[in-house]
């Protein structure tokens, strides 16, 4: 396999799991939305539903984006394919 | 030229701005001391702040292509995760959400997932990818990926409807608070709107923009912040109001149930009563109040729009490399996020502010003759946006009697809770920025579409940079007036047709997009049938539900995209399928619009 073939597969695989990570986050959890109520679990007191809507999925999207960049530069310089300056 | 200078300065230059409006909050705090009127102080702040915009938009004037479409690529990444922001947040974030939230509960806190998560797409799915490419507008890339003037002009004309959609929400909402601040007549306040809007793109385009965008950010999220923290503190709910406001949310829904939320209705002749726009709170805080399909189909939508809307699209043009367009998206949802986990804070506050007894504020339990006399009440029942009537007879308010304006929740909310009027003022100059630095990117995204792509591409390919950047001018000139034109009239509220410009990108754009760079197989007929497709189905069922047609599958008017993408990525998978594949060159394209490393496949000046 040639060595652009490689990065993008790994690139991929990158892609599938942030998009998993996301799906969970976004749309998986919000299914539940009256059990997530229910919860005893209350992050700093707040209903964990509305904890989630308001700031928890919303933070963890912020920090998604941040690994998912960490983790792309990683296999980008792994293959030698990130940017010069002046390119 | 300043220029080299500016950029290695942008963080002094930015933190001397700051450091002044600061100094002019404080200014202005003095002059109400002294008697300065509320009116003045309205007019001062948001005079103020619109001609900082504009004088940055003059010193950004450019004769330069690639200043003007693309900034230069040269934003660093924090600036232009703040640039972003202030692009993305518009008048109905601003004013409108915290009002939403106020009303609908949980419900309505689907946008704040879906307008957050959709950057996760934008970040893993295209910003890096479309960078790469080199292109100035997104049906840039779309007609260089594809090849051919079918494919260009169909992305322009979803791009054209998406974004003209918006603006004339945006433009709307600059009118309206230019009247409220300025004290003029709706329909010149617009004008007035657009003016300042076209002061800061016209002379330096996609270059001014952005550095009217990042001094717009640093003025909205202060008039957002400053009043959310002074009016915890103020109330005692607690001094970092995002992490401790728990026991309020409590609090209130102990209120609603002992003041009979939900149980006591009011009349349909009591209701007529009623200006237009106004309601009163009927849905619990914080109680899951919506089924889980109707929470996520509308975060779907927005998630998918948001990677589709052209003017978020091209702020990640102007970034040096692609790893600063990657890290760029982050440092933008994390300057947005700011501002929307605030929102839900300062709906919680405003709302209790109004409904507990044991607060000075609240009004819900006191005599109506009371309310009635109370200053607050007597201004913003003026300028329709609230309302009280003694429905019952019983000459106490109660909470069903309580009417108020969506925009009133962030207006109104500082001078509810007794902060000094300079909070307002300040408030109103946040709005204003908030507005305005939408607009500017949609006319920039729709003018910068029609006058690269359908002029200087498909008319006149042979048009000297001088001439191009000429027709760019006059048609931001002809979009923004054209958009204010229906503005004026007022036909729909702000937050409806923001919702319908997200459904429309998403129906048109967000497969030929995502699969230009996924998929090698797509091809120029798929990608038109995809995008002419899927707009026509994504408009046809929102026709159909608006005169009354049944819904399918729960899909409403607010997120008819999934009707329209759906359609969009059949048809695109078929047709491609059915017809050639793209050739070699074009499969090395996409080969190398993989890699962050070569040359961008658009040369630098094209």
């Amino acid at each position: 396999m040639s060595k652009q073939a490689q990065h993008w597969e790994k690139t991929r695989n990158l892609l599938w799991v942030t998009l998993a990570i996301w799906f969970v986050f976004s749309i998986g959890i919000f299914f539940f939305g009256a059990e997530m109520e229910a919860s005893s679990f209350r992050p700093f007191g707040y209903p964990l539903s509305y904890y989630m809507t308001c700031q928890g999925s919303l933070g963890i999207f912020v920090i998604l984006i941040f690994w998912f960049a960490n983790r792309q530069e990683k296999i980008d310089e792994e293959f030698g394919f990130t940017e010069r300056e002046g390119d | 030229m300043i220029k080299g200078k500016f950029i290695d300065n942008l963080p002094k230059v930015y933190g001397i701005y700051t450091g002044g409006f600061l100094v002019f909050i404080i200014l202005m705090a003095i002059a109400e001391q002294a008697g300065m009127s509320a009116k003045l102080i309205g007019i001062c702040f948001v005079a103020f702040t619109v001609s900082i915009y504009a004088i940055i938009g003059y010193l950004s004037r450019t004769l330069q292509l690639d200043a003007y479409y693309v900034a230069g690529r040269q934003v660093p990444t924090v600036f232009n995760g703040m640039a972003t922001a202030a692009d993305w947040m518009s008048g109905a974030s601003f004013v409108a959400m915290a009002g939403g939230i106020y009303f609908k509960g949980y419900g309505y806190m689907a946008l704040l997932v879906g307008w957050t998560g959709g950057y996760v797409l934008v970040a893993s799915l295209l910003a890096p990818y479309l960078r790469k490419f080199g292109c100035y507008t997104v049906p840039d890339f779309i007609g260089t990926r594809y090849g051919g003037n079918l494919a260009r002009v169909s992305a322009v004309i979803v791009l054209t409807v998406a974004s003209f959609t918006y603006v004339t929400a945006q433009i709307n909402a600059t009118g309206t608070i230019a009247s409220v601040a300025l004290d003029i007549p709706f329909g010149i306040a617009v004008y007035v709107g657009l003016a300042s809007i076209l002061l800061c793109s016209m002379l330096g385009g996609m270059r001014a923009v952005t550095w009217t965008q990042v001094a717009q950010y640093i003025v909205l999220i202060i008039a957002y912040l400053l009043p959310v923290f002074w009016i915890s503190n103020k109330m005692g709910a607690g001094v970092f109001p995002h992490l401790m406001l728990a026991d309020e949310v409590a609090r209130i829904a102990e209120l609603e149930s002992q003041f009979g939320l939900g149980t006591v209705k009011n009349s349909a002749a009591d209701l007529a009563t009623v200006p237009k726009g106004l309601a009163g709170i009927t849905k619990a805080h914080s109680e899951v109040n919506t089924t889980p399909w109707k929470f996520i189909s509308l975060a779907v939508c927005m998630m998918a729009g948001t990677a589709s809307l052209p003017h978020v699209m091209m702020r990640y043009f102007t970034t040096p490399s692609v790893k600063t367009a990657r890290r760029s998206v982050g440092w933008s949802l994390f300057f947005i996020f700011l501002l929307y986990c605030s929102a839900p804070m300062l709906a919680t506050l405003s709302k209790l502010s109004l409904m507990d007894p044991n607060l000075p504020t609240g009004i819900i339990g006191k005599s109506i003759a009371d309310v009635q006399a109370i200053d607050w009440y007597q201004n913003w029942n003026q300028a329709n946006l609230m309302f009280i009537s003694d429905f019952n007879g019983n000459g106490t308010l109660e909470l069903n009697e309580f009417f108020m304006g969506g925009k009133a929740v962030v207006l109104a909310t500082p001078e509810i809770a007794g902060l000094p009027y300079v909070i307002s003022g300040l408030v109103a100059a946040g709005g204003m920025a908030a507005a305005m630095s939408t607009a500017d990117g949609l006319v920039l995204a729709i003018a910068n579409a029609l006058s690269h792509d359908l002029y200087y591409k498909i008319i006149d390919p042979k048009a000297e940079t001088a001439k191009r950047l000429i027709v760019a001018r006059v048609l931001l000139f002809i979009i923004g007036f054209a958009g204010a034109s229906i503005a004026a009239l007022e036909i729909q509220g702000i937050l409806g047709s923001v919702i319908w410009a997200f459904d429309f990108a998403m129906s048109g754009l967000f497969f030929p997009l995502v699969l230009g760079v996924w998929w090698k197989r797509a091809n120029a007929p798929g990608a038109v049938a995809g995008m002419l497709g899927g707009l026509a189905a994504g408009t046809a069922y929102l026709i159909h539900v608006r005169t009354g047609g049944a819904e399918w599958f729960g899909v409403t008017q607010l997120t008819f995209g999934i009707i329209g993408s759906a359609v969009s990525l059949v048809l695109m998978i078929v047709v491609s399928l059915m017809t050639k594949a793209p050739d070699t060159a074009t499969q090395k394209m996409v080969d190398e619009v993989r890699i962050p490393s070569g040359r961008t496949v658009l040369g630098k000046q094209h």
